[in-house]
């Protein structure tokens, strides 16, 4: 087997891993900061694969997506982690199962 | 064993040794440690896959601001070690199951599609056109979303500064 | 033998870096040196004056000093993290030195054709990789300040991801200004861009069309090392000692070369993006300037050979006659034509540099340190609104046509 080029399937195959390990961190943790993280592992992931398609289908289309998705991210991160703030005020913990109120 | 795989072998490990980190880690800072290993691996991986800029963009904008970001509020709120509630028995006993059985079929689909069997070239290409190229497309045939994302930044902050206001 | 010849690159780069580090580390070591000893004249002190003749082992004295103190760890502290950050903090303070080229391209490499002397890599993008090295800096110090589970750390480390945050857009913003004008992210390319002389005779630097960017850099910059005026972090009469508040021996020390590897990396991007990098400031026919290193280190040995003989007793006197030797046998190596040749691009390189790091240590001696508030407000309501301002009109100049892209 010739594996002085990786092939796309590799990276595909990387991805995917990653997005179920973010699946799992996000059912998991209870941290809401932790949950957020996880989030971004996920978007994390789905890059690699804009990436590696962008690389197989030799298209500059996957590598402007993920431009866009480091954008959303981060403005994602700006207004989630204010709200974090004010939640960790309010509630003296980050603890997702102790903000089950619709309104406080 | 040639040179591009390897890196890709090494990467690829690290990448997953930091997610399973950032589940098995109590310290949300480890988390965020663990977070930032994976995504400068992944950077490396899109130097390797020919994408130099995208592998800049995400050193800069996520390991570099939204990271420091992160690290940032788990600083101020400085909360300590995560505490661990009992978690419903539904999400330990069918969750982890499901959860696994669907990476393997995302894996296994990925693999084997028409896709998956083409080759990534190892070497990278040629770097220079291949941002101005990016860029051109950007300006050019993605200019109503990249001007679209600039108002989304600016509502992000319009945002951020009404949730950081003193009443 | 057969490796070297199978890969030229990896050999090549490896000695490259290996000499590049040793000359790094040095550099580090005497940028203290001179600093201590330049504050110590503006106000009016004599400075690091025992060890060797005008303090020259100082540096030596500091390394060993802190290599034989007791390496402390708060028994709160985070290990992992707190071990973690200073190699952090110090390995992304070098990495970015890799990317620098100190020559032109067209020197080569002695013993492997086809490899290139003075630049350990020649990146595409090369800038966007130094912003993305130094952006991830933030984390050596605001791990350390984390870590060390105390007070005073932890606010160190809030105000320096803070302050590095915020000024990193400015500096990244007063940066496109240049990038627009040479079209390219790669070093050397900008640097061959800003070749030619307006009316003759000045430079066709960045630095004039870009004088905005250019102070704007410059700010941000020195707020990105933490250096005063913007050294919120370590702020000692507030915190301590800030962020290594609870660092001692050569974690310490780590700290300290990362905060001087930064002001070199700094440094070097402000000479390439602003101040033609190894290009000379003479036009070429001016053919003396090629004797210009090494007329100006024999001056430097007149000058120590003197101060041998006139000032220095005892075992200072031995020392500084080895400088005085050193300088003149390298003064006259200097002169013989092809080393000159050579050593003109490093030489320029080297002076610009040593002229902006001058500038960094004079604001050091002269301004008092600003407010917390104030430098937020400093960055966010004047730098960043001047530096896009100059960015819009460096952007316009391209849009309406008034000049041609190169």
């Amino acid at each position: 087997m010739n594996l002085s080029v990786v092939p796309v399937s590799y990276y595909l195959v990387l991805s995917a891993v990653l997005f179920g390990l973010g699946v799992i961190a996000f059912v998991f943790k209870r941290n809401i900061i932790t949950i957020f993280m996880s989030i971004e592992l996920m978007l994390n992931a789905v890059n690699l694969a804009f990436v590696a398609f962008a690389r197989a289908h030799n298209h500059l289309d996957g590598l402007v997506f993920v431009f866009f998705v480091i954008v959303v991210a981060a403005a994602e991160a700006a207004v989630g982690l204010a709200i974090v703030i004010m939640l960790a005020q309010n509630r003296q913990s980050l603890n997702v199962e102790r903000v089950n109120l619709l309104k406080f | 064993m040639s040179l591009p795989f390897l890196i890709f072998a090494i990467c690829a490990i690290l990448a997953v040794a930091g997610a399973i980190l950032l589940i098995a880690a109590k310290e949300p800072i480890h988390s965020a440690l663990a977070l930032i290993l994976v995504m400068i691996s992944l950077a490396v991986l899109y130097l390797l896959l020919g994408a130099p800029f995208i592998a800049a963009v995400q050193i800069i904008v996520y390991a570099g601001a939204i990271m420091v970001l992160f690290v940032f509020v788990i600083m101020l709120l400085n909360m300590g070690v995560e505490e661990r509630t009992n978690f419903s028995k539904l999400a330990k006993y069918a969750g982890v199951p499901l959860g696994v059985l669907l990476l393997f079929a995302i894996a296994h689909f990925l693999a084997h599609s028409s896709a998956g069997t083409a080759i990534a070239n190892g070497a990278a290409g040629t770097a220079s056109s291949s941002t101005r190229d990016l860029s051109t497309q950007l300006f050019q045939q993605y200019l109503f979303p990249f001007e679209a994302t600039s108002i989304l930044i600016l509502v992000a902050v319009l945002g951020a500064l009404v949730l950081a206001r003193k009443e | 033998m057969e490796f070297i010849s199978q890969h030229p690159v990896l050999v090549a780069s490896i000695v490259k870096i290996a000499v590049l580090l040793f000359i790094v580390m040095t550099a580090l070591a005497y940028l203290t040196w001179m600093e201590r000893k330049l504050i110590a004249h503006i106000q009016s002190r004599w400075g690091p004056y025992y060890v060797g003749a005008h303090g020259l082992l100082q540096p030596l004295a500091d390394g060993l000093k802190f290599l034989f103190k007791e390496d402390v760890t708060p028994p709160v502290a985070d290990r992992l993290v707190y071990t973690l950050a200073p190699f952090l903090a110090l390995t992304l303070g070098l990495t970015a030195i890799a990317l620098i080229p100190f020559g032109p391209p067209s020197i080569p490499f002695p013993f492997l054709r086809g490899q290139e002397a003075f630049s350990v890599a020649d990146v595409s993008i090369g800038l966007l990789f130094v912003f993305a090295i130094t952006s991830i800096g933030v984390y050596g110090v605001a791990l350390a300040g984390w870590s060390s589970n105390s007070k005073y750390p932890l606010m160190g480390g809030l105000r320096s991801s803070a302050q590095m945050i915020s000024y990193e857009v400015s500096l990244t913003m007063s940066v496109v200004g240049v990038v627009l004008l040479a079209g390219t992210f790669n070093f050397n390319e900008i640097i061959s861009g800003q070749q030619g002389y307006y009316l003759h005779f000045i430079p066709r630097w960045h630095v004039v069309p870009q004088i905005v960017g250019f102070l704007c850099y410059l700010t941000a910059a020195i707020a990105e090392t933490n250096r005063i005026p913007f050294d919120l972090p370590e702020a000692e009469t507030e915190l301590v000692a800030g962020f290594h508040t609870e660092y001692s021996s050569f974690k310490f020390a780590m700290f300290f070369m990362a905060e001087y590897a930064n002001m070199i990396t700094v440094s070097c991007l402000a000479t390439i993006l602003f101040f033609g990098g190894w290009l000379s400031p003479f036009p070429e026919r001016w053919a003396w300037q090629l004797f210009l290193p090494g007329a100006g280190l024999i001056l430097l040995g007149i000058y120590c050979a003197y101060d041998t003989l006139a000032e220095m007793r005892g075992i200072a006197r031995i020392q500084l006659s080895v400088v005085t030797l050193l300088c003149l046998v390298g003064g006259a190596i200097c002169l013989y034509p092809p080393v000159a040749a050579v050593i003109q691009g490093p030489f320029w390189f080297t002076t610009k540099i040593l002229i902006i790091l001058f500038f960094y240590i004079w604001l050091r001696g002269t301004l008092p340190r600003f407010r917390y508030d104030q430098l937020m407000s400093f960055g966010w309501k004047l730098l960043l609104p001047v530096s896009l301002a100059n960015l819009v009109v460096t952007a316009a100049y391209f849009v309406f046509g008034w000049v041609k892209h190169g």
